[in-house]
């Protein structure tokens, strides 16, 4: 989103491969080792040539243990550090003078917003001495190219696409994009968010972000596709569940999302899919939203028995392929789909996925260049692709560094706000939401294979926190937040800090960490604060724990 | 050019860019140098001595994979004193490890001219497998002490650094720490190391258990490379299918995106995708 209003797409910059030759990278809010591995190994293959890692992140995670410095901030406090260390660039004259001249507008406006953001004043709110911020800054100012990665740390919180553009200021601040080794990365996390934004999977994008306001870009999908679009952007998600709220939403047609247990607040959002007049679930299990559902359209088939492309975090276009049969009479999303459309009147030819794809890239300029015989034998094709003769493109924006650079990248002003719930005498601790390695986010790929550290959901609580609420490590604890209560065994950490909880979502049919997060989203993204809700504690004895779980 | 080294091998003169290793100047040459410990992606351990040569003016046989060419450099790659070097490394791997699994060292022994019995009746590395987890089992009677799975386990490709070489001399062996068994250490179960593995002393659960059943058969086992259904990196799987069903996954070593490796939901957490069949 972020992305999107500076660059005009929203896609990561750079390659993996620019991590290898990068100087500086900045991991904000992401836990590559354990969220995405393979990234990680990228990113230490460029530590291993001499890059500067650095780790801003509440938890001391894996990925922070081995960076060269771990800033520890408070949950929900980026903008103010990223905002200081804005501050102690412009003041020193740190930044790149011929690029923001060339390329960007909006400098003065952001130079005056971020002057009042001395690394005094962010040290109060992120809890990282003003000297550690100004040696951060320096750094990366200094560094002759630098990577900025990050993750759900940044895009989980009420304010997401200020802290992304927070991100973006630095980066434009010092010139680091558009260029080998310096660039922007959000970290994707899950397999095809990237494809699906790719194409048109957001209420007023058509394929490759083409917007569906636009009377030309509608004409020409109309052309194509025979029918009249609409040229008002629909819902997304938050707004989906709004208007369920207020009865405009009556029917709901679900293909292959646990929202019932991967949404922050999850008692209510199952709440409001119950009072639905139709709900239709298209899934290879049966989910908790498809057991709240009016109709179960089984796919029965995995990413193993499918046909088609994903899209990964560095706009590579890759080509998934049928490994096994699907069993029976299974069929796949595609036939479902179209199927449905044409039992409801409407004459959609029944298309496989390189139909379909071939469809696609005569529409999209990004993807235009790309055929499944050139997918295959270059392992994949980075967009945009403008022709067939057209190699991929491992950096984008390189335009902003030519004599004509298109349209100039706006900086924005944005202003710290603290996570909507605030830690009161009732909720004293901070509880923050994540991944943890051997898992994927509600377990319904994951919980399936053996793995040896399965041991559930726990609790992660700093000692000295336990020891103040007699908690044994190991020992049952209760967890209340303002809108639901968990029971699970809590284990000490020194990962976290004192004050602060950490758990993940992975086992949602035990534990539902969900019933506590809170639901306040951004207005922009429509993403929901995973990543701060205000908790209470208690120790909870065994038959304690049995007889409540009852009530 | 400044950039380029010219050397001679088995008496063609070859030119290749500055630091490039003698064997990839051999393999520029279109000269097959044998090889057991090096690994296209793994810096180089120096501890199999397969891939020595002779390089003039040297007084010991060099390694190959490690040492840089220079300018000048006079190498022979077949020569009596290299030839002997190598049928007795392979002489001795043979007498102390099981071989089965090891196309390699099979490879080796053939070429050189290997007697597998010359030091039969020593000592051996023999000994039980280690069964101590669902994913992947450790027959160290196969281990050839390469050092690729502590490579790959390091700072070549996962960086958690669960295990090393423990042990000297003929005690030598491959430790996860305090000879803990793996679910204890800080082994992450990413598999890594079995990709690396060149003699099936790591080796999947699942392949492991087929073979021992005798059900393991290579001609009916499908390969078809796909992209993992997890997070967003996009990595290549290369899923392995017997009777529909996937066995085994691993990712090409020439993957820009993976490199071969992979982490322990892509290489192990598939069977969502066979469940209640």
């Amino acid at each position: 989103m972020g992305l999107t209003a500076v660059f005009g797409s929203g896609a990561g910059t750079s390659s993996y491969d620019d991590f290898h030759q990068t100087a500086f990278i900045l991991l904000v809010g992401s836990n590559a080792a354990e969220a995405h591995p393979i990234i990680f190994h990228h990113i230490m293959k460029g530590v291993r040539s001499g890059a500067e890692l650095v780790v801003i992140d509440p938890r001391r995670t894996l990925t922070a243990q081995k960076a060269h410095e771990h800033v520890q901030i408070a949950v929900g406090s980026d903008i103010a550090l990223v905002n200081a260390m804005a501050h102690v660039i412009i003041r020193d004259q740190l930044y790149h003078k011929d690029f923001i001249a060339h390329a960007t507008v909006g400098f003065e406006a952001f130079a005056a917003q971020v002057a009042n953001w001395t690394p005094a004043r962010a040290a109060a709110v992120t809890g990282i001495p003003a000297d550690r911020i100004e040696s951060l800054a320096k750094r990366y100012a200094a560094a002759p190219c630098a990577m900025i990665a990050w993750t759900l740390g940044i895009t989980e919180h009420h304010n997401a696409v200020d802290n992304v553009r927070a991100l973006i200021n630095l980066a434009l601040l010092c010139g680091n994009v558009g260029r080998p080794g310096a660039g922007l990365n959000p970290l994707r996390g899950q397999n095809n968010v990237q494809g699906g934004g790719d194409m048109g999977a957001l209420p007023g994008r058509l394929p490759g972000f083409q917007d569906v306001t636009d009377p030309d870009v509608r004409r020409k999908f109309e052309q194509a596709w025979g029918t009249k679009i609409h040229a008002t952007p629909g819902f997304d998600q938050t707004q989906m569940f709004r208007a369920m709220e207020d009865g405009q939403l009556k029917g709901l047609y679900v293909i292959g999302e646990n929202p019932a247990q991967s949404d922050a607040n999850s008692q209510h959002v199952q709440h409001l899919l119950q009072s639905l007049d139709a709900l239709v679930v298209q899934d290879i299990f049966l989910t908790a939203t498809a057991a709240l559902a009016d109709v179960v359209l089984p796919a029965h088939v995995s990413f193993a028995e499918s046909e088609g492309t994903y899209t990964n975090s560095e706009r590579r276009v890759q080509r998934v392929r049928a490994a096994r049969n699907a069993p029976g009479e299974a069929r796949d999303d595609l036939w479902i789909t179209a199927s449905l459309a044409r039992a409801m009147g409407h004459p959609w030819p029944i298309l496989d996925a390189r139909q379909l794809f071939d469809e696609m890239r005569h529409l999209t300029v990004n993807y235009r260049g790309m055929t499944y015989e050139r997918l295959e034998a270059l392992h994949g094709m980075q967009w945009p692709v403008y022709d067939e003769t057209h190699p991929g493109s491992p950096v984008l924006h390189d335009r902003l560094w030519r004599p004509e650079t298109g349209p100039k990248a706006p900086f924005a002003v944005v202003e710290w706000e603290p996570p909507v719930e605030h830690t009161t005498l009732e909720y004293p601790f901070v509880l923050t939401t994540g991944r943890r390695l051997p898992f994927f986010n509600t377990g319904v790929q994951s919980n399936l294979y053996e793995h040896p550290h399965n041991i559930g959901e726990w609790l992660e609580i700093h000692p000295d926190d336990a020891a103040k609420l007699d908690i044994a490590d190991g020992g049952l604890v209760s967890v209340q937040s303002p809108r639901g209560r968990v029971e699970l065994p809590a284990h000490y950490s020194l990962a976290v800090t004192p004050g602060t909880v950490f758990m993940s979502f992975h086992f949602p049919d035990d534990v539902m960490t969900n019933d506590l997060t809170i639901d306040a989203t951004d207005p922009q993204s429509g993403t929901a604060e995973f990543k701060a809700a205000a908790v209470r504690l208690a120790p909870l004895k065994v038959q304690e724990a049995s007889t409540r779980k009852e009530a | 050019m400044a950039d380029e080294v010219t050397l001679t091998i088995d008496g063609m003169s070859v030119a290749v860019p500055r630091g490039s290793t003698v064997r990839a100047a051999c393999e520029a040459a279109l000269v097959s140098i044998p090889t057991l410990c090096w690994h296209s992606n793994l810096e180089p351990a120096n501890a199999c001595r397969a891939c020595v040569v002779e390089v003039k003016g040297s007084r010991a046989l060099v390694a190959s994979c490690s040492r840089v060419a220079e300018e000048g450099m006079d190498v022979q790659t077949a020569s009596d004193r290299v030839r002997n070097s190598r049928k007795v490394v392979a002489e001795l791997l043979l007498s102390t490890s099981d071989a089965d699994l090891a196309p390699d060292l099979l490879h080796l022994a053939e070429i050189s001219g290997a007697d597998k019995n010359r030091f039969a009746g020593g000592a051996t590395w023999q000994q039980p497998v280690k069964d101590d987890n669902s994913l992947y089992i450790r027959d160290l009677s196969k281990c050839i002490l390469c050092y690729r799975c502590v490579e790959a386990c390091g700072e070549d490709a996962q960086n958690t650094f669960a295990i090393s070489v423990a042990g000297r001399g003929f005690n030598a062996h491959i430790d996860a720490g305090f000879g803990r068994e793996l679910p204890e250490s800080d082994c992450v179960f990413c598999g890594n190391c079995v990709a690396v593995c060149p003699t099936g002393a790591l080796i999947g659960k699942t392949e492991w258990t087929l073979r021992q059943n005798g059900q393991w058969d290579e001609d009916r086992i499908s390969q078809t490379e796909t992209i993992c259904s997890y997070c967003g990196v996009g990595c290549e799987l290369n899923l392995h299918v017997l009777e529909n069903r996937i066995v085994k996954v691993n990712s090409p070593m020439d993957h820009p995106v993976t490199h071969g490796m992979l982490c322990v939901k892509g290489r192990y957490g598939y069977e969502f995708a066979q469940a209640g069949e």
